[in-house]
């Protein structure tokens, strides 16, 4: 086969690489960073044409390790299902890119990272954040990589608002955009929810206002955070089928405050695996993020307005039991698309699963996916 | 590309025929993107599709349309004026809510619109009920009348008669029966299937 791309061997691409871009890169907020480091792998070769790049977006806590081992927690990638060797995504045929959103704490500037200007850690100096910007600094990115237009861009929740941005910020460098349980802005709800999960961060002692060491984090207000938070990725019949009543390591009710449901024991442990991975100033401010995402704020409150002449394809998958992003959500998106003639797809799929469906076993995901990413040849 | 040209059922093909070339479509229970896929790739439109089945939607996208999962009874009027030359609603006709409604949608969103339908004027039919006395089973009406999603059945000139009191142009009509194109000879009688042009006055 012939060396496609003269780049392949480049010190850019691969596993768990860093990028130290030069600033000052300008927020949606006003403010700006002085330098942007961003933490990102690829997979598989870039086109001598550059017309196989796919960039996959990820959800609030996920990170950059799509389909290669998380080198922290040691755990493989989080979306095998859909990327890698013989997937919809696949490095044989594409050049796939995920980074760590601004913001994150996986190895991109975030509250976390070290404010130049100060030798200390930003904490809560860290400017507010938007979806924008976490996307803007993708494309700076793409730049570094040498990636002109993307073949396709790809995310699910927060993943999914990130790739519907990128139509609207960048429409020039994206040909086709696949948006899973996702919205085109958060509701009362979804703003509601977070809020909980940051008061529980802030009312933590621990928190210090984001001043706490790293050695001793605001561990229980974050896992209270995640435990809120991990109930709106779930749906009620999926609790219901895997706990039901059930007691946890007992046979009869202790009259006590144990986790004595299995509900509450699993729930428990999801707050305190969390912690171990994840900060919480990241926490907060992507949260925050999220609820200042609305793609029809800057167009008069037209959707229709914010993908006016767009020429990108789009998939906008939803699945039925998901309450957090509901259907409704992305028929709105779709909606809004079709308004603005542009080639859209949308299916509903079944899952009882809830917001999760999407890192879960979903055949037909797949189907739609591969059947729209080999359509746009 | 080098793929034999598909065969579209009969009542497809009567539809594909009166699709100009090049235009842009919008397939209302597109299916699973038989005639879509034929139309792109035999006439080179711009394909679109609203089918209610999730599996038909996947299908059909990975023939590489654009296809919506939708109720032609509801997301229709997402649909801008004038966004498509012909929308097709094809053996759907019986089974909305509100027929008359839904044609109006289809002649909103286009100026053409081609909808196909099974005749209830149809002599088999006719037979069935007055002398049988019972609701018809027939080819083109398969399932029996308390399990069939067909809740709007209507006769040629049902339909020729609703056309008229809208005020639409009926720029052609072709006729089937058994899969078979036939003569206009009292087709109200004789056509299995109809397939009608409407266009705006």
């Amino acid at each position: 086969m012939p060396d496609a791309a003269p780049c392949n061997d480049d010190l850019r691409f691969g596993f768990d690489r860093r990028v130290v871009l030069p600033g000052p890169f300008a927020l949606v907020s006003g403010q700006s960073l002085s330098q942007l480091e961003i933490a990102y792998e690829t997979y598989g070769r870039l086109a001598g044409d550059g017309s196989n790049a796919i960039l996959v977006c990820h959800a609030l806590t996920m990170d950059q390790y799509v389909a290669g081992q998380n080198p922290r927690t040691g755990k493989p990638g989080w979306w095998p299902r859909l990327v890698g060797p013989g997937k919809p995504i696949d490095p044989d045929r594409h050049f796939i890119i995920c980074s760590n959103v601004l913001g994150g704490c996986s190895g991109s500037t975030g509250p976390a990272s070290v404010d130049p200007a100060t030798g200390a850690p930003y904490a809560m100096a860290f400017p507010v954040i938007s979806i924008r910007d976490m996307v803007n600094a993708q494309a700076l990115l793409l730049d570094h990589l040498g990636v002109g237009r993307l073949a396709a861009i790809i995310g699910g929740s927060m993943g999914g608002m990130q790739a519907l941005d990128w139509a609207v910020a960048w429409p020039d460098r994206v040909e086709s955009v696949i948006a899973i349980a996702a919205a085109a802005r958060h509701s009362a709800q979804n703003i509601a929810f977070h809020e909980v999960g940051r008061q529980a961060i802030m009312a933590d002692p621990s928190w210090k206002s984001g001043q706490y060491p790293a050695e001793a984090p605001p561990a229980a207000g974050l896992a209270v955070a995640r435990m809120a938070a991990h109930i709106t990725y779930l749906s009620e019949a999926g609790l219901t089928e895997r706990f039901g009543r059930r007691l946890q390591n007992r046979e009869a009710l202790g009259f006590g405050f144990d986790a004595e449901f299995q509900v509450e024991s699993y729930l428990r442990h999801q707050g305190l695996a969390f912690v171990e991975r994840f900060d919480a100033n990241s926490y907060l401010y992507i949260t925050r993020a999220l609820d200042y995402f609305d793609l029809a704020a800057a167009h008069d409150g037209s959707l229709a307005g914010a993908f006016a002449g767009t020429k990108a394809r789009f998939a906008i998958i939803s699945f039925t039991s998901d309450w957090l992003y509901p259907t409704a959500e992305s028929r709105r998106i779709v909606r809004a698309l079709n308004a603005a003639g542009a080639r859209v797809s949308f299916v509903e799929l079944e899952s009882p699963f809830g917001h999760d469906a999407f890192l879960l076993e979903a055949p037909e995901m797949n189907r739609v996916v591969d059947g729209f990413l080999r359509a746009g040849g | 590309m080098i793929a034999a040209t598909p065969r579209l059922r009969p009542d497809l093909a009567a539809i594909a025929d009166v699709v100009p070339w090049g235009a842009r479509v919008l397939d209302i229970g597109c299916g699973d993107g038989a005639l879509l896929a034929f139309l792109r790739d035999q006439k080179a439109v711009d394909a679109r599709g609203i089918d209610v089945a999730a599996a038909n939607v996947a299908t059909a996208v990975t023939r590489g349309l654009s296809v919506v999962q939708g109720d032609a009874d509801i997301d229709l009027p997402d649909y801008p004026d004038d966004g498509f030359d012909m929308a097709i609603l094809s053996d759907t006709l019986q089974a909305v809510r509100a027929p008359a409604d839904v044609l109006a949608q289809l002649l909103r969103i286009a100026r053409r619109a081609v909808v196909s339908f099974p005749n209830f004027g149809h002599w088999r039919v006719r037979a069935s009920l007055v002398l049988g006395g019972r609701m018809p089973v027939t080819r083109n009406l398969p399932v029996s009348w308390h399990e069939t999603s067909n809740i709007h059945l209507c006769t040629i000139d049902d339909f020729r008669a609703l056309a008229a009191a809208r005020g639409y142009h009926i720029e052609a009509e072709t006729y089937l029966s058994g899969g078979v194109r036939q003569s206009a000879l009292l087709p109200n009688l004789f056509a299995e299937q109809a397939v009608f042009v409407l266009a705006r006055r």
